[in-house]
């Protein structure tokens, strides 16, 4: 487990440096030039350089900003008054981690409960009205359902705020819209795993053993069903950050997706680079938390990963 | 005992069979392609799905060449009218643009960007799964450390670096996508040949002297094609749904040129007033995702029945 831990954290290191390298030279290849569209003398363009590191010549400005990845230090944004770009992530990331990991939990429960009641009462109207969802949630896409949200639960029924960030409840819709492609990929696994544990004999014993019905479904069938489920938590999580990216801006919310894409819009080079990494990191270590779930919860898995 | 007095040498006369009759076969022929069909047609779904991708697809590329409007025109008179305003069927947008050729317009830019995303990820993953697949060795050893790098950079940040660097368009997005998306179709192909690669018929190719590209390209490849297939027929909607939402941070395609996710950002802006600006474009894209993930299901169910769940 440890050699297997290990390895994976090595490989984290090696495609973080490769994201930060090709962000740094990308950013260096853009056409576009903060300073170009205002008109400045020569000297204050200079010295405006100069502050930023930028007359440099470029592996040493690459070094220098390697090393301050490194120790959390993103560089100060182009755009806002030179605020600092880790500042700036570090407040809009409250609310895009909020929404996010309330939609997967959303996702996660609505999801293995409709795909446990779709197993077991298998072909009946709640079947069939689970599968009808989980193929709908797949294709519509999560900004559309966000704008549907808004629009009818906000705007029209007036139930929710429609938008913005101010209490609670503003964060209800934006997380339901983020929860709807959870629950359809969630309780279709759960369904098909849930079938086939319902046929296996110790759901036989157990029930032999005069278990109560709830104890068995919980215990025994619920339990092994969730080890695919878990499987598919990486790719999810990382669905609900890139769907936070617009989702946010439907809903006007001041997170980390509208921070991106003013960045883009204000070319803001600093914090279009700050953000990537930021988000790589958040997307690399995800994935690497998750695999190392699975080898706690499964230990075949565990054996099958360490020997590849 | 008795009995076999009975037996005289008449009962043992060859019967009279024409030798056409000889060769009749019980029941037809079924080839693997043909079966699969068979298999495909018998999915509900997966009948529907194709259908109504044909029929999109049909709009698509027909409905703004004989549609009377254009769909870049503006008309400051209609502006915003609702659907069913006169000819308009899907109403106008704010700058009075008829709608529904902007839809339809739309859609085929998103579908051609899909397309050609899927096929240059085709071909990318082919090459580079096929050869670490088949040749093995340290070959396989240096490629497979390359793909695991890759794949552990995450798409979103590739397409959207890419998207910084290039102008916008379709090609440059289908590159994009492809760039990001290889991997998995490499992976697949890999696995493939690697199971491929040790049984009889390419040892027979082998000894009978077949060249490494004839091996590939007549025993290896046909037979690694219903995976490959699958993949890309999921591959589409995955990149219908990139492009709508790069163009919905503003990376993606430009208005007032028009693709799906230009006319769902343009409908998310005005949609607490104007909702069917939204719902138009909506109805397409999710009906698009939805049949090409009904089709994917039904070709994988009839190309490898054994991923069937």
């Amino acid at each position: 487990m440890l050699r297997y831990t290990l390895k994976r954290l090595g490989y984290m290191v090696v495609t973080l440096w490769v994201i930060i390298t090709a962000t740094f030279v990308m950013m260096k290849m853009l056409p576009g030039d903060p300073l170009k569209s205002e008109k400045v003398p020569p000297e204050v363009r200079a010295q405006i350089l100069k502050q930023y590191g930028l007359d440099q010549p470029l592996p040493v400005q690459y070094v220098k900003y390697l090393g301050n990845v490194v120790q959390g230090d993103l560089g100060k944004s182009l755009s806002f008054d030179g605020r600092s770009v880790t500042d700036m992530i570090l407040e809009g990331f409250g609310p895009s981690a909020f929404i996010g990991i309330q939609g997967l939990l959303f996702g996660t429960v609505i999801g293995l409960i409709l795909g446990s009641v779709s197993a077991l009462k298998r072909g009946s109207l709640i079947d069939n009205a689970s599968t009808f969802f989980a193929v709908l949630g797949v294709s519509i896409p999560n900004f559309v359902m966000a704008a549907l949200l808004s629009y009818y639960v906000g705007v029209v029924w007036g139930i929710l705020p429609p938008g913005l960030w101010e209490s609670y409840e503003y964060s209800i819709l934006p997380s339901l819209a983020l929860s709807f492609p959870v629950i359809a990929q969630i309780s279709r696994y759960t369904r098909t795993e849930m079938v086939e544990v319902l046929d296996q004999d110790y759901m036989k014993t157990a029930k032999a053993k005069g278990l109560e019905r709830s104890a068995i479904i919980i215990r025994h069938a619920l339990r092994n069903a969730l080890i695919p489920a878990v499987t598919i938590l990486g790719p999810l999580a990382i669905n609900i950050i890139t769907g936070s990216l617009v989702v946010e801006q439907i809903f006007a919310i001041p997170g980390m997706g509208e921070l991106f894409v003013t960045s883009v819009i204000n070319n803001d080079y600093t914090l279009i680079m700050g953000v990537t990494i930021f988000y790589s990191v958040l997307i690399v270590g995800v994935i690497f938390l998750v695999d190392l779930l699975y080898g706690v919860i499964d230990p075949r898995i565990r054996l099958s990963g360490a020997k590849e | 005992m008795s009995a076999s007095k009975n037996l005289t040498p008449e009962l043992f006369q060859p019967a009279m069979i024409a030798d056409s009759a000889k060769n009749q076969l019980a029941r037809e022929r079924v080839g693997f392609w043909k079966d699969a069909w068979r298999r495909y047609c018998s999915n509900k779904g997966a009948l529907i799905g194709l259908i109504i991708i044909i029929a999109i697809g049909l709009l698509a590329f027909i409905a703004p060449a004989v549609s009377s409007y254009d769909y870049q025109t503006q008309n400051v008179k209609i502006q915003n009218k609702e659907s069913f305003y006169g000819d308009h069927i899907f109403g106008t947008d704010k700058f009075g643009r008829d709608l529904w050729t902007r839809t339809w317009y739309g859609a085929k830019i998103s579908l051609l960007i899909a397309f050609l995303a899927a096929f240059l990820d085709l071909v990318i993953g082919v090459t580079f799964g096929g050869i670490s697949g088949y040749f093995g060795g340290r070959v396989d050893m240096i490629l497979q450390r390359i793909i695991e790098i890759l794949y552990s950079i995450p798409n979103l940040i590739v397409v959207i670096l890419l998207m910084l660097i290039f102008e916008p368009g379709i090609v440059p997005i289908a590159v994009a996508m492809a760039v990001a998306g290889w991997v998995p179709m490499a992976r697949v192909v890999r696995a493939q040949m690697l199971k491929l690669k040790s049984q009889e018929f390419v040892l027979a190719a082998r000894t009978l002297g077949a060249s490494h590209g004839r091996i590939l390209t007549k025993h290896m490849i046909p037979n690694v094609m219903g995976p490959i297939i699958i993949a890309v027929t999921f591959a589409i909607p995955t990149a219908i749904f990139f492009e709508a939402f790069l163009s919905f941070i503003g990376l993606g395609i430009r208005p007032p040129e028009a693709s799906l996710g230009v006319l769902l950002s343009e409908g998310a802006d005005v949609f607490q007033l104007f909702p069917y600006q939204l719902f138009w474009p909506a109805v397409v894209i999710s009906l698009i995702m939805l049949s090409f993930n009904l089709i994917g299901d039904g070709l994988r169910d009839a190309l490898d029945p054994r991923m069937r769940k």
